[in-house]
């Protein structure tokens, strides 16, 4: 009887040790959320206070100028469309052309950062190190850097754009590019091939369809992030938008969003459909 | 590629080639077969890059103007300083706000988006319905961007860090809601079959059967979200919501750009100690086994 009490024993014990772990996780959690309130200002009363004009913003935004609800007059709360079409079209065209040229440059820099194609350890941590940079400083901060040295327009936003998308892609390509099967590399080496041949026709037939996949993943990422480029004067449907929420236009805000969300879903749909027929093929082929 | 037939070669060859044609012909189609569908779509992608390069004022002057103006900015910007030291205590407070206003928002996201999860999850969901409207509401928040958000609470709750908190709660709800789904449809049933087969309440198959599973999963994302919503938060204050943003911006208007590149690497250092943190605490939650 003595084994199974000091099995029960050394399982409370156990048990107690990870209560208390956990116990002491929540503590050190709980002071850093305390302290974090105070920094930001935000206590429970202030929380409270808001919640009626939380619900007066929504009901607002909800409502045209003459009190109706949005939706018993489409065509008044879409009054500016032509206009708010031709925004959203800029912004898109934005998006693309930044996820082309940042596909691009990460089509080239991909394979100085994967160690299975360059040998000189030197040269691939420079590249992962660039690409590192490129994807972490935030988009905006550079399109902030770019409005000033480029001017205000949509040509900062694109570059902003292209920087970012060619650091996130950059990433994920030399990760496809470095899980590739070799054996077709050494193949193509052996009939003394030069090193572009090995790429065209050793690697990139094993991973253009992931690579278009991650590209098409990337541009509905853009989308989102052009819409927003425009507050600090690069370009697309950003600088309208500003605009009519600093302005308390309320329905035109609910207006730009629902075509912003709109836009958005189908953006994501269509390119859904478009990976999942590219991953297919990958696993037929 | 057309197959090239060497000039000597013997009629026997010839024959052999001929049943070679025969068996791969699909090798031997001309290259253009079953590949005119993406040739034309790669030159329709072409025409519309060339159409934005045009209309979006992309032009040649503009771009290498624009670079020469960039190269001095840089060279402006070097060495990294931060102007004083009062101004270097400044500048820590804000970045401590920001963490504070990231700690917030992930954390509030995470608590309300838990139980929303669960319906838009298809094994524990209410019913197609309620999953459904669960799923694109997550949808509609992940579809606009952070800062959008961050300019609409101020409207409600006014210029501060309480905006930006809000905003991340926002835009960090719908990936929540999303992930923590996925993870709740991708746990085992078999837990809660020996859950339900001991009489337990559907409750208790929850209590006992999933979350076991889910925990570590959801502590991972969170901790994970916490990484790079630290990032977020440092951004939205340029629109006024908390934050080093604000600072940020304000040095790009007035071109101090010392001390805006001393802010940048006080940001990125800020993350990748906050990535290191994370990964260490992910890693001892879950064990090696990581995602």
């Amino acid at each position: 009887m003595n084994q199974p009490s000091s099995l029960g024993a050394a399982y409370a014990q156990a048990v107690a040790a990870k209560r208390r772990q956990v116990w002491l996780g929540l503590l050190v959690l709980g002071v850093c959320v305390l302290f974090a309130g105070r920094i930001a200002e935000i206590s429970a009363s202030k929380v409270f206070d808001n919640i009626g004009s939380f619900t007066s913003y929504f009901y607002r935004i909800a409502h045209l100028e003459s009190g109706q609800w949005v939706l018993s007059d489409p065509l008044e709360w879409f009054w500016g469309w032509k206009k708010w079409l031709a925004l959203m079209g800029e912004t898109l065209l934005m998006a693309y052309v930044g996820t082309v040229l940042g596909a691009t440059a990460a089509l080239v820099l991909c394979f100085g950062a994967s160690k299975n194609m360059t040998q000189n350890t030197w040269l691939v941590f420079a590249t992962r190190r660039l690409l590192e940079f490129a994807r972490t400083v935030p988009e905006i901060v550079f399109a902030l850097i770019f409005v000033a040295a480029f001017s205000l327009g949509p040509l900062p936003g694109i570059l902003a754009l292209a920087i970012h998308t060619t650091g996130a892609l950059g990433k994920l390509f030399a990760e496809v590019v470095e899980n590739i099967d070799m054996k077709p590399v050494d193949g193509v080496l052996s009939s003394g091939a030069n090193w572009l041949h090995k790429v065209r026709f050793a690697v990139l037939p094993q991973v253009a369809s992931n690579f278009a996949s991650y590209a098409l993943l990337r541009f509905e990422i853009n989308v989102r992030g052009a819409s927003a480029l425009g507050f600090v004067g690069a370009g697309g449907i950003g600088q309208t938008l500003l605009e009519v929420i600093r302005k308390f236009y309320y329905a035109d805000v609910s207006a730009l969003l629902v075509l912003l969300i709109a836009t958005v879903m189908v953006i994501d749909a269509a390119t859904e459909r478009v990976r999942h027929r590219l991953l297919g093929q990958e696993r037929q082929g | 590629m057309s197959v090239q037939q060497s000039p000597g070669a013997a009629p026997a060859v010839a024959e052999s080639q001929l049943a070679l044609r025969k068996r791969y012909a699909a090798h031997f189609q001309p290259f253009y077969r079953g590949r005119l569908g993406a040739f034309f779509l790669a030159i329709l992608a072409a025409m519309v890059f060339v159409y934005g390069v045009h209309s979006l004022d992309m032009s040649y002057t503009r771009i290498v103007g624009g670079l020469g103006e960039l190269c001095a900015m840089v060279l402006r910007m070097l060495p990294p300083h931060p102007g004083s030291w009062s101004l270097a205590g400044i500048y820590v407070y804000a970045m401590v706000e920001t963490l504070a206003i990231a700690l917030l928002g992930t954390l509030l996201a995470a608590i309300v988006a838990f139980p929303l999860g669960f319906f838009a999850a298809r094994n524990t969901t209410l019913n197609r319905v309620v999953q459904f409207f669960a799923r694109r509401s997550f949808d509609t928040l992940r579809g606009v961007d952070i800062l959008i958000w961050a300019l609409i609470w101020i409207n409600v709750v006014g210029l501060g860090p309480f905006a930006g908190v809000l905003a991340l709660f926002m835009s960090d709800l719908g990936s929540f809601g999303k992930l923590f789904s996925e993870a709740i449809e991708a746990a085992d049933d078999k837990p809660v079959e020996g859950v339900v087969s001991t009489g337990a309440s559907s409750l208790s198959a929850l209590r006992f059967g999933i979350l076991p599973q889910l925990l570590p999963v959801l502590l991972s994302q969170v901790l994970y979200a916490f990484e790079s919503n630290t990032r977020s938060a440092s951004i939205i204050g340029i629109v006024g919501a908390g934050g080093i943003g604000l600072i940020l911006a304000e040095q790009i208007r007035t071109l101090e750009l010392q001390q805006l590149s001393f802010v940048v690497l006080m940001i990125l250092a800020t993350v990748s100690v906050i990535d290191l943190v994370c990964s260490r605490i992910r890693f001892s939650i879950i064990g090696v086994r990581a995602l």
